[in-house]
């Protein structure tokens, strides 16, 4: 359970989703999507491969509009709003892509350093300390003039990490952050992503299949299945819900290891 | 019936769909290009790519178009005893058709095919969406230095090819078969007017244009492929694709500019 938790009794709403609808062609992914994302909390999305999760994080950053619905983020509704307008809420987004999305014509330092040079006005100086502070903080000192093609995909992905922190966002989306990882590596990107966010203190927002290790770091689970969410709620919650599409992805993901108060009751009650 | 009418109808609205995602995307470009930040080393970069690299293919092809003009063209004048207007009739052809859609097509082949692939495989692999979520315009960062490096580097190439192409018909007219060396020359004189120089000039620019815009836009709208973008093979496709679509253009401006400049 993210640490975080326990700092505000009554979290604000970063972001929110009102009944959002999207087709491609003529398969409706999306239909009908109503979730929010508490500020400074992290909150998962889970569910079968295919089913949309990346689709939500597009509608999020503004990537994709919605068909139907609203998208506000800290109340402000992007299909509403300029480029320019969108641009600003975008400055407090960071993103780690699933396969990392680095530029690979550019070197680690550089990768790293786009967003200062592009959207900052600090000199040369202030952006080479804050690159190698970012890449201290993800053990990645000594690898900045690499190319992304010569790194392993555990250092691509902190490196993207760390390019999606280096303007200290607000909002920090990742979308499958440990696919394609080992475990190793994947319990690396998570103590990074902990410790970060301890000390940073952003909202996170993830979309991941590493159930159920996942929900150790989440304040909130939400499973999407049939175009919609089926519940966003506290993990332990989610375990025990009896949604019965919850029901059926925990148990085909962690296998039948919880069962609702209905089915044992005084299952949980403490003796 | 129906079903191939169905076909059709989708088939249409699929093109007008992509030449509506394509005339927005030419407009978004020119904006970029024309407003600020006006940054030089990423359009420097460019120019080497599009321009500078290109200046051997350039020689080469300029070199050998203008040395069979001049062949087919003295063993043609000579049925009528005109070999004297030998250097006329290369230096036209270069300046007002074959330099300006020779120097396009080269430039397609090897830096056009390069931008649909670069960018098509940002695409796949997220970058532009990447860049966009930094907050940074993939218009501006991206296709504004390709756009103002092309614009500046065809026209030049064309001049190379020009000229080359001029020597070329010389090398072949003069030193190999005889014809008088100031009849060559002053017969180019003589015929090529201020005229011929500005179609040549602005189809090139045209061309620049549209090269470099078909080439982006490709690439950038991959992903809406409908046979689908993706992988290595959506990439090759989509760039064969460009390719084809780049050098039809050009060769269907060429006759439109030409109808209307004459």
């Amino acid at each position: 359970m993210n640490g975080n938790t326990g700092k505000k009794t009554l979290p604000e709403v970063a972001i929110e989703l009102q009944g959002v609808v999207k087709t491609f062609g003529r398969q409706r992914v999306l239909d009908g999507i109503d979730l929010k994302v508490m500020a400074g909390q992290t909150t998962v999305i889970v569910g079968a491969s295919g089913q949309g999760k990346s689709v939500i994080l597009k509608h999020m950053l503004g990537l994709v509009r919605p068909d139907e619905g609203r998208v506000l983020v800290f109340g402000q509704d992007l299909s509403t709003i300029s480029r320019k307008e969108l641009n600003e809420i975008r400055m407090n987004f960071g993103v780690l892509f699933q396969n990392a999305a680095l530029f690979d014509s550019m070197t680690v330092f550089d990768n790293v350093a786009l967003p200062l040079r592009e959207r900052t006005r600090k000199s040369d100086a202030e952006i080479r300390s804050l690159v190698d502070e970012k890449l201290k903080l993800m053990d990645l000192f000594g690898s900045e003039s690499k190319y992304p093609a010569q790194l392993s995909g555990g250092m691509r992905k902190r490196v993207g990490l760390a390019r999606a922190l280096v303007l200290d966002p607000k909002v920090v989306f990742f979308d499958e952050p440990t696919t394609g990882l080992d475990a190793h590596k994947s319990n690396e990107i998570y103590r990074l992503f902990y410790q970060t966010q301890q000390q940073l203190g952003y909202t996170a927002v993830i979309v991941s299949h590493d159930v159920p290790k996942i929900f150790k770091l989440s304040d909130h689970v939400a499973l999407l299945a049939q175009g919609q969410i089926q519940g966003c709620m506290p993990p332990e919650q989610f375990q025990l819900s009896d949604n019965p599409l919850i029901r059926e992805y925990v148990e085909t993901t962690m296998g039948p290891i919880y069962s609702s108060e209905k089915e044992e009751p005084g299952l949980h009650e403490t003796v | 019936m129906r079903n191939a009418l169905e076909k059709i109808g989708d088939q249409v609205l699929y093109l007008l769909e992509m030449a509506g995602r394509m005339g927005l995307f030419l407009l978004t470009c020119l904006k970029c290009v024309l407003l600020p930040p006006y940054k030089m080393r990423p359009v420097l970069s460019q120019i080497q790519f599009i321009g500078a690299r290109s200046i051997f293919v350039i020689l080469f092809t300029g070199a050998f178009t203008g040395m069979v003009l001049g062949l087919q063209g003295y063993y043609t004048l000579r049925k009528f005893g005109s070999e004297g207007l030998l250097g006329s009739a290369v230096a036209l052809s270069l300046i007002r058709e074959l330099g300006p859609v020779l120097t396009a097509l080269m430039v397609i082949g090897r830096a056009g095919s390069a931008i649909t692939a670069e960018i098509g495989i940002m695409r796949n692999s997220e970058q532009i969406d990447a860049l966009e979520c930094m907050a940074i315009d993939p218009c501006t960062y991206l296709m504004k230095p390709k756009f103002v490096a092309a614009i500046l580097s065809i026209p030049l190439l064309t001049a190379i090819f020009d000229v080359v192409g001029i020597w070329g018909g010389w090398l072949v007219g003069v030193q190999l078969l005889g014809v008088n060396d100031g009849a060559y020359f002053q017969g180019m004189y003589a015929s090529v007017i201020w005229k011929d120089i500005e179609m040549g000039l602005v189809k090139s620019l045209v061309f620049a244009l549209l090269v470099v815009w078909i080439a982006s836009a490709r690439g950038y709208f991959l992903h809406l492929e409908r046979e689908g973008g993706f992988g290595a093979e959506g990439v090759s496709r989509t760039t064969t694709r460009a390719v084809v679509m780049a050098s039809v253009t050009v060769l269907v401006w060429d006759y439109l500019i030409s109808a209307i400049m004459l």
